[in-house]
């Protein structure tokens, strides 16, 4: 494992990562896609989020990266307020979280390596000393040979496993991946939901949204179901 | 494998932001004119100084003849009075045939000794303590020399207020060359940033801070702008060195010197104009970024 979640030592002390209360949200005047969502994600949990397509799952997921902020109700990460944090703070909390888009959001003209240490590299580090890292995580997710290859020329697949190394490589505390596993075959999926599923192990928070339930099911993990805009079903 | 992988680091914005070749033409050109605007201003400013010197170094005395005195006798009386005043040099009669002299070149010879010429005295004032005109005038009516005394004061007035203002002229020629080149880099600023949008929320979802990415266009803009001074420089004190030596010791003319400290003071071109770029574009991007919220 290249990676380790950090701050997982302080675990015990720390609240939950993740809470929504009464979180609702619309985009611009139109209707609510999210009513009254209710989420806590304590520390160290692993869940899925399920819900048809259309159901909001990629919009919850931007209220957790402050792309947008809730309409109404309270929104808390790693136990701070962030519903309403200043734009000033929002690199903080981002350095604490990795998210896997479901449109991957690579940097077209940069090459793997790079775009896998760009967490790192705005985070203020050195080559140097992300370099082992960086080459050992595409190694990881099975990109070791395309190193040198530009976002445009890799497979569906392989800008997944992209994105999925970039959003893990600093080590965050909270994982957030919209449908990390949509564009690649069976093995693959299965190979990079042990991946969540070690950093998980190593402290991390993971919260994966799917279609694929029955990858959900495999997992043992704990499901949410996102449906007419709440969410239902068991919480771990 | 390390080395080799941390040499070649990408760039975080691409390198094609768009306009850019266009914006360091433009900025290049304005500081070509800038810098022509500084070395004209500094060269009107010395010649004027120097023609003011030597106007203040100078007096000319009309004499008016009494009854029966001749005009060359009154001069020569004149002259004669103005060379005892403190704060005088040395005073000089003009005669008919200085006065002739310099006439004929004008006129020709057919009309020059019918001509009616004013009987002058030249007063060669001391530099550091000129006599005043007051004095000059008083010595005479003392002296009883019906006189009026020119000591060049208007003039030195009007060659100091024309040097005056082509000064300010030159600060405004340079404050609006940087006000275009900041409204320039100002536009590729925005337009970079609209063609990124993309690019730039990459960014802001992987922990970049604002100050962070406004740091990325100020220091391309910047580096950008220094590059395109420096050639607009290098073009002015191309130009400047050469009317210095066509001009001779002089500079262009005498009338107008440019001399060589001129061309290096040219040299902070560079300079200023990175600062004005990478403050635009630094304002500009945290004004855009700030307004995204
Ligand atoms: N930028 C947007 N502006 C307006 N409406 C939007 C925007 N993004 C999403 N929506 C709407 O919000 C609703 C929820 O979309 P969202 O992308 O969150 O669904 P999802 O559960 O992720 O679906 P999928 O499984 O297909 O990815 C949809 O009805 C969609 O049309
Ligand atoms: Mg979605």
């Amino acid at each position: 494992m290249p990676v380790q979640p950090r701050r997982a030592a302080d675990a015990a002390a720390s609240p939950d990562t993740v809470r929504l209360d009464g979180v609702g949200f619309g985009y611009g005047h139109g209707p609510e896609v999210l009513r009254d969502v209710n989420l806590t994600l304590p520390r160290g949990s692993f869940h899925f989020l399920t819900g048809h397509s259309g159901a909001g799952k990629s919009t919850l997921l931007k209220l957790l990266t402050l792309a947008a902020r809730p309409t109404r109700g309270a929104l808390w990460l790693f136990g701070e307020d962030a519903g309403d944090a200043p734009r000033g703070t929002l690199p903080t909390f981002r350095r604490r979280m990795g998210v896997v888009f479901q449109d991957f959001r690579l940097l077209d003209h940069m090459s793997a390596f790079d775009n896998v240490a760009l967490p790192l590299r705005l985070a203020g580090a050195r080559p140097a000393a992300y370099a082992g890292n960086v080459t050992e995580m595409l190694e990881w997710v099975g990109l070791g040979d395309r190193a040198q290859t530009c976002p445009p020329a890799l497979s569906g697949g392989e800008k997944q496993r992209l994105a999925i190394a970039r959003a893990v490589i600093a080590g965050p505390e909270l994982i957030v991946a919209d449908e990390p596993t949509g564009n690649v075959d069976a093995d693959m999926a299965a190979r990079l939901l042990k991946l969540f599923q070690s950093l998980n192990r190593l402290g991390a928070t993971v919260l994966i949204a799917s279609h694929d339930e029955a990858l959900a099911a495999r997992s043992g993990a704990a499901v949410l179901r996102l449906d007419g805009g709440r969410i239902r079903g068991a919480q771990a | 494998m390390i080395g080799r992988l941390s040499g070649r680091r990408a760039p975080i914005l691409p390198r094609e932001a768009g306009g850019e070749p266009w914006l360091a033409a433009v900025i290049a050109a304005l500081c070509f004119l800038a810098c022509l605007a500084a070395a004209g201003a500094l060269a009107a400013d010395r010649a004027a100084h120097g023609w003011a010197r030597s106007l203040g170094a100078e007096a000319t005395v009309q004499v008016r003849p009494r009854v029966g005195e001749s005009g060359a006798t009154a001069a020569a009386r004149a002259a004669e009075t103005l060379a005892g005043v403190t704060g005088v040099d040395e005073a000089e009669a003009l005669d008919r045939e200085a006065a002739e002299a310099l006439l004929r070149p004008w006129l020709g010879e057919a009309v020059l000794p019918d001509l009616p010429l004013p009987y002058l005295v030249v007063v060669r004032l001391d530099r550091d303590q000129p006599a005043s005109a007051v004095s000059l005038s008083r010595a005479l009516a003392e002296a009883g020399v019906d006189a009026t005394v020119d000591d060049h004061s208007l003039w030195r007035a009007e060659v100091e207020r024309s040097a005056g203002l082509i000064t300010v002229l030159a600060g405004a020629a340079f404050l609006l060359t940087a006000g275009a080149a900041a409204a320039a880099v100002v536009y590729a600023t925005r337009a970079g940033m609209a063609a990124q949008a993309g690019v730039i929320s990459i960014l802001s979802l992987n922990g970049a801070s604002d100050i962070r990415i406004a740091g990325l266009y100020q220091r391309r803009y910047g580096l950008l702008a220094a590059g395109a001074g420096a050639a607009g420089a290098l073009a002015a004190m191309a130009a400047l060195s050469l009317l210095r030596f066509l001009g001779g010791s002089d500079g262009i003319t005498p009338a107008l010197p440019v001399v060589w400290s001129d061309v290096l003071i040219l040299s902070s071109c560079p300079a200023l104009a990175a600062t004005v770029a990478l403050l635009a574009a630094r304002l500009t991007a945290l004004a855009r970024l700030r307004g995204h919220d």
